[in-house]
């Protein structure tokens, strides 16, 4: 067992691109389930719609990346204006299921063999659309801390990742400390009284289901960025489910929530599937239980465990308040 | 303009004690409001008028319609036809929040408090045209910094009057079912509304904050707002109201001051029934049989044939 390789490993990971692109991913569900409580399980819709518009106008139409990301942001507003119109106002529950189908139904569009010339199929845009951003990197070789290393490319992503988290931050700060955040929480947590009280429920919902799809087409930047490709499976359901996880991790409703969220959920995931391995691979676990195929595995079977007891032991996340979760919002 | 009760009761001297009548300077008008539920009428109202400054009750047995004719003025559910207007602007196409700005707010029977936010955020939600409710100038708290401050210090003195002060930094989840009335009623003042809608104010209150809660609704009226209010306690009925509307299966039976209309003899029936005080003889008990087994045989005939 190499405790010094599941160390830095775990530490890489949790601070590498993956925990940043799902933190972007899960500030966005911070502003629309955290605070305005809008269930939106296709945030993988507003991640795919961003990291797509980047790499096909690069790859594709040989336009500027650029500019790709500025009608990435502006498609994402279409796409939370297409699913916010016809649900806005029914039940949270229909924005559920319809926000769940369209991450689906974008999926499978962008994989499919008719568009294939545009976005590649089931092989996505992979090649070099990033060259831009690369092309800006201060650092010419990996960064080596001793314990931990990254690339030279991850190092930057990195970089330009988590300044990125920091002011994303900072603006749902920002906005929750004010008087429009406050009009969120009272539409969270009774949407009638809102209205009563002269806000425009509708339109706020809107304009927190635009700001948190703008996160997540951040976040889908950042994903394409760091692989040099963006795939269809990248945008599956799970994606959505694993920024869910991160959010409800650290705390919903906090806005340091996803960021700690992201690096527990990513250190935590890389820890196990590096010690399962080892543990197989050096008969810690015999192959009678467990071969190294199935170690892999493992990892999210172990996670799913942990999610439950978090959930039955601290239902609030490591940032929340206890008490809050105790009053019944009758 | 500070109207004390007796002024306020003077409005209604000249007043008809019918259903639709009209009011001197009535603040809302409604006319051919009819809402069904599938086959269900549950709001068929023909005319009616609210006097502005004054406090009317609207009273009727469980199941009259009130609450749903409360929903429909405020534009919380929309009825099947009808027209009404507040200061004369017509509501029939406007959004509650809408109608909330115009200066109309409401309560509900089943309090809506935002449990989460503490009593003085509640309270600060209530405020209405606040510029940092706008998400660019949300942003920079120099845009609305002064604002907040202002609609705090409302808020407190308000929270004082309805004695909510010590809980200020509560959520508002924790309180009791009457202090979330009364916060309910305070946070709808933060609008400074004309008129005041309170949907059984006094469902669930003790006994003594009760009579605290009928002093401030009272001064209400002191500060020139209106009032309209949907109860089913009578004893505040006759303390506070200047005017009574009766509603019952949806329509409205008779209006009055309080002391006459509850010995209307169409406010007895509606909340009796209109036999209530028939006694059965002997004679039509007979008759009542008779009819029965008279029905019974020929549907035995029927089923014969």
């Amino acid at each position: 067992m190499d405790f010094g390789s599941l160390l830095s490993q775990t530490f890489e990971q949790a601070f590498g691109p993956l925990a940043i692109v799902y933190c972007l991913a899960a500030i966005g569900l911070n502003v629309h389930f955290g605070y305005t409580g809008l269930l939106n399980f296709g945030q993988a819709a507003f991640m795919a719609v961003g990291g797509y518009a980047m790499a096909s106008f690069v790859q594709t139409w040989g336009l500027s990346m650029w500019l790709g990301m500025l009608v990435g942001l502006g498609l994402t507003v279409v796409l939370a204006l297409l699913l916010g119109i016809p649900t806005l106002r029914l039940r949270a529950d229909y924005l559920a299921i319809v926000t769940i189908a369209a991450a689906e139904m974008i999926r499978q569009t962008v994989g499919s063999v008719t568009l294939l010339e545009y976005f590649g199929g089931q092989d996505g845009r992979q090649g070099n659309f990033a060259r831009e951003f690369r092309e800006l990197n201060p650092f010419d070789e990996g960064v080596d801390l001793g314990f931990a290393n990254w690339g030279a490319n991850d190092f930057w992503v990195m970089c330009v990742g988590w300044t990125l988290v920091a002011l994303s931050c900072l603006v749902v700060w920002a906005l929750m400390r004010s008087p429009w955040g406050r009009v969120l929480k009272a539409i969270r947590e009774d949407e009638d009284a809102a209205r009563s009280l002269g806000k425009n429920v509708y339109s706020y919902k809107m304009q927190s289901l635009i700001l948190g799809g703008m996160f997540g087409a951040f976040a889908g930047f950042i994903y394409g960025l760091s692989k040099n490709a963006v795939i269809p499976t990248d945008y599956a359901t799970d994606t959505t489910f694993f920024a869910y996880t991160v959010l409800l991790v650290g705390g919903a409703a906090r806005v340091l929530g996803p960021v700690v969220g992201a690096v527990i959920f990513w250190g935590l995931i890389s820890a196990l599937s590096v010690f399962f391995s080892q543990a197989t691979r050096s008969d810690l676990i015999p192959d009678s239980i467990m071969s190294n195929d199935q170690a892999s595995l493992m990892r999210f079977i172990v996670l799913g465990l942990a999610l439950m007891l978090l959930m039955i032991f601290r239902p609030q996340g490591i940032f929340g308040d206890r008490k809050e979760l105790a009053i019944d919002g009758r | 303009m500070a109207a004390s009760s007796s002024t306020a009761a003077s409005m209604f001297t000249d007043v008809e004690r019918e259903p639709g009548a009209k009011k001197p300077d009535p603040i809302v008008v409604a006319t051919g409001i009819k809402r069904t539920f599938g086959g269900l009428v549950a709001v068929d109202v023909e005319h009616v008028e609210i006097q502005r400054g004054a406090i009317t009750a609207l009273i009727g047995p469980n199941g009259a319609g009130k609450t749903t004719f409360f929903n429909l003025l405020t534009c919380f559910d929309k009825p099947d036809e009808g027209e009404w207007s507040f200061n004369g602007q017509s509501l029939a196409k406007m959004s509650a929040s809408r109608v909330a700005k115009t200066g109309m707010i409401r309560t509900f029977q089943l309090t809506k408090v935002l449990a989460k936010l503490t009593v003085i955020e509640n309270m600060r939600v209530g405020a209405g045209g606040q510029s940092g409710e706008k998400i660019w100038k949300a942003m920079f708290p120099m845009f609305w910094r002064a604002e907040e401050r202002a609609n705090t210090e409302k808020a407190d003195a308000l929270l004082e009057r309805f004695l909510l002060d010590k809980k200020r930094e509560d959520f508002a989840g924790s309180l009791s079912g009457g202090q979330r009335k009364l916060l309910e009623m305070a946070r709808a003042l933060m609008a400074d509304p004309e008129l005041v809608m309170l949907d059984e104010p006094m469902a669930g209150v003790n006994p003594a904050l009760k009579q605290s809660l009928l002093g401030h609704v009272k001064s209400l009226r002191d500060e020139g707002r209106t009032v309209l209010f949907v109860e089913h306690d009578m004893d505040m009925v006759r303390d506070i109201s200047d005017w009574v509307i009766v509603m019952a299966q949806g329509q409205i039976v008779a209006e009055g001051p309080p002391d006459t209309v509850m010995s209307d003899q169409r406010v007895i029936d509606a909340y009796l029934g209109a036999h209530h005080d028939t006694e059965l003889t002997f004679e039509a008990e007979e008759k009542i049989l008779a009819e029965a087994e008279a029905e019974l045989a020929e549907l035995e005939e029927e089923r014969n044939e």
